[in-house]
């Protein structure tokens, strides 16, 4: 079984630990991981900014570079929520025939994590070790675009010495919204807060998501404030074992 | 008390609100934003509506087969919109009515006019209306020397306190009890009046009983127009909606021409989503439904004024015309994280919330209001509690490319932060070989910036919008691609 590993330009440069720890995970789990050295970014930033013409020449690299691949692991789940929700319509306005189709093709083989773990592997014991109180942050992408449901849950509800503390209002967004953070930043502070609330209020020792771009929102305001939780995406947790555990892993 | 006479000539609201003038949002958004004492209203009044929307919507076992049904059918109307207002128009007439067609806000607002000239009045009473709202029309006729009364209890807190409305559903949702209170006791002379909700709405009821006796033309909107019969249908909670429907002997309807219906029987479906919707109820407690004239039986004099305002634009945008599949429940911003943060004036429209931030840029052309597209996460939720499923997530992105394209024409815009950073990220995205360059000397620039423990607590310019409230971990040594290439180098 081979998946090929979309890391994401931002998993890429800021988290490369995630990465390592999806392939740990996935290798661990007998699955034959690929890297495709041409891939660069969804094209996200660039659509949601409304530059549209570039995020078509991301979309179309994409399908270029994975039109033969068995899978795609992608572990962020905006940016498959990227691919799915935008891919066809910048393909319909800018795009061929050829391209379409290539997609059309292509998009039931692209997997988030979760998604891929559950629904493709069908495994939710993956082993994993990870003896902390964890916050599960279900991002607005994986909750209403990917639809992961209960998935995260499960895969949690899996990991020995794992404490799953309830977090409140899980379904109201961190503030982040990519260039919203910037360029809205007073509202997106104010977000943040009422969401640092409820992520405190739970006593959990780390918040995780299948999203860093929300972790990064979230780890930069609890690092300022000394807060004391840290942020981890869950390919770390699903990796961590009694023989590596997360600062040890590759 | 003081009688609604002294009242004639009303406060303009402190905080006018008229996308041609507001400022852009995230300017807007500030006072709000430290506005302790609106910021609980506004949290409060949301939780309150949201709670009984989700254990109304939970209740109804075919919520989504009645929302895509309603959805159905909104869409059908807006591919035969022209067919149905030209079916309402002659069943209204039929019915005693006059139907009058407006372009835009400038003729609504003189037909409105000519209409209360010839009656000879010098006041109005209002039920809440927005698409009256939306034209201005209030302050339009006070400078033609007439007194427009609103009537809705809501909308009377703001027009005696001199506030704007907040909320399409809720218009006064920012204001509290004890503010009610003060507005009344200064405005209705009413020294005494406690801040207990009876004494309020008795000092309410007395004062809009005058008004209702008295002033010979009502102004009103339409929730839906039926086609079928040449009604209009206004839904509301107080009655004092009815009260201007049924006793002046002029009632004049402003409607968006995106309002009909076909049948009578489409408000099974569309009620019930709306109730529900917008105020967290099985049934709202006055729906009525105006058809024509009856001799000698409430207003003897019916308009129907039908607003295209931009409308007929936007149905020509494949994108953009979901928005008009609007019923103005709200449901989106009780919804939105953002709304919930900045309340309605930071949108600088009558519409505020998301539906505000994709209707309120169209109504003006793009010519104002370019920041609110922008004034959202896009994190679905307005999308996801919307009884008419409008994508707006997928209209947002589609105004900021409108806007985009645009802006990024203007010289001036050349070396705006923002656009400059996409241009670059552009070129380096487009080439892995650029990539690996520019995460190589990213590295480098941001170990700059980086204090002793890795992270970034100040970035210069731009870069300082992230680090006024949130740290920014430092660049790692080494990116993912650099790990996998050495790790197969080494397995080699």
């Amino acid at each position: 079984m081979r998946a090929s590993l979309f890391i994401t330009c931002y998993n890429d440069t800021l988290y490369p630990e995630t990465g390592r720890a999806v392939v740990a995970l996935l290798e661990r789990l007998g699955v034959e991981v690929e890297f495709n050295s041409l891939q660069t970014c969804c094209g996200q930033m660039h659509a949601n900014s409304g530059f549209r013409a570039e995020a078509f020449s991301q979309a179309k690299r994409f399908v270029q570079i994975y039109r033969d691949a068995e899978t795609i692991v992608i572990p962020s789940s905006s940016c498959v929520a990227m691919i799915r929700e935008q891919y066809q319509g910048l393909f319909e306005e800018l795009g061929n025939e050829r391209l379409r189709r290539d997609f059309a093709v292509l998009s039931p083989r692209i997997f988030e994590l979760s998604e891929y773990l559950v629904d493709h592997l069908k495994v939710e014991d993956l082993g994993a070790y990870f003896p902390h109180r964890v916050a599960y942050h279900a991002s607005c992408h994986g909750l209403r675009a990917l639809h992961l449901g209960d998935r995260p849950y499960r895969l949690l509800a899996k990991v020995r010495g794992l404490e799953l503390a309830p977090l409140a209002n899980t379904d109201r967004c961190c503030g982040f919204g990519g260039t919203f953070s910037v360029k809205n930043a007073e509202v997106s502070s104010a977000m943040l807060t009422a969401k640092l609330q409820d992520i405190l209020a739970t006593r959990a020792e780390f918040c995780t998501a299948l999203d860093n771009s929300c972790l990064m929102h979230l780890g930069g305001a609890m690092h300022r404030q000394f807060a004391g939780v840290r942020t981890v995406h869950m390919a770390q947790i699903l990796a961590a074992t009694e023989t590596h555990p997360i600062e040890e892993l590759p | 008390m003081k009688g609604p006479e002294s009242l004639a000539r009303n406060k303009p609201p402190r905080v006018q609100l008229d996308p041609r003038f507001a400022p852009p949002f995230p300017q807007a958004a500030l006072p709000v934003l430290r506005n302790t004492q609106l910021r609980k209203n506004v949290a409060h009044a949301i939780d309150v509506i949201q709670s009984k929307r989700a254990r109304l919507v939970e209740e109804k076992a075919d919520w989504e087969e009645l929302r895509a049904a309603a959805s159905d059918l909104r869409a059908h109307v807006l591919d035969n919109l022209g067919h149905y207002l030209e079916e309402f128009e002659s069943q209204c007439t039929a019915a005693g009515g006059h139907v009058h067609w407006a372009a835009d806000g400038t003729e609504a607002r003189r037909i409105v006019l000519e209409i209360i000239r010839q009656k000879n009045a010098n006041e109005v009473i209002k039920i809440k209306t927005m698409t009256s709202a939306e034209i201005q029309l209030n302050l339009f006729l006070e400078q033609a020397g007439i007194a427009a009364h609103e009537t809705d209890l809501a909308e009377i807190i703001l027009q005696l306190g001199g506030e704007a409305p907040s909320h399409i559903v809720v218009p006064a949702l920012h204001v509290n009890r004890s503010q009610v209170r003060d507005i009344f006791a200064q405005r209705m002379g009413l020294p005494d009046l406690s801040d207990d909700p009876q004494a309020l709405t008795a000092a309410a009821r007395t004062y809009l009983r005058k008004l209702f006796l008295t002033v010979p033309v009502a102004i009103s909107g339409a929730n839906h127009l039926i086609a079928e019969t040449g009604g209009v249908v206004i839904v509301e909670s107080e009655g004092n909606g009815r009260m201007c429907l049924t006793l002046p002997q002029t009632l004049i309807a402003i409607a968006g021409i995106e309002k009909v219906i076909p049948r009578f029987q489409d408000l099974e479906v569309l009620l019930q989503v709306l109730a529900r919707s917008a105020t967290g109820e099985r049934m709202n407690p006055y729906t009525s439904v105006w058809s024509g004239v009856k001799p000698g039986d409430g207003p003897q004099n019916f308009h129907v004024v039908l607003l295209d305002n931009g409308r007929s634009d936007m149905l020509r945008r494949p994108v953009e015309r979901q928005t008009l599949k609007c019923i103005r429940c709200a449901a989106c911003m009780n919804a939105c994280p953002v709304y919930r943060q900045t309340g309605g004036h930071a949108y600088g429209s009558v519409y505020p919330g998301p539906i505000g931030a994709i209707l309120t840029p169209q109504l003006q052309r793009l010519e104002h209001a370019q920041s609110l597209p922008y004034a959202s996460s896009l994190c679905g939720a307005c999308y996801e509690v919307c009884p008419v499923k409008i994508n707006i997530p997928e209209v947002l992105i589609e105004l900021r490319a409108q806007v985009t394209n645009r802006e990024r024409e203007e010289p001036r815009r050349f070396f705006d932060p923002l656009y400059l950073g996409l241009r670059i990220a552009s070129f380096i995205l487009a080439s892995p070989r650029r990539l690996r360059l520019a995460q190589r000397l990213g590295r480098i620039v941001a170990r700059l910036f980086a204090s002793r423990d890795g992270w970034i607590h100040v970035l210069p310019g731009y870069g300082a919008r992230w680090t006024r409230t949130r740290d920014l971990r430092g660049v790692p040594s080494q990116t993912f691609r650099e790990w996998w290439s050495t790790r197969n180098k080494g397995e080699q």
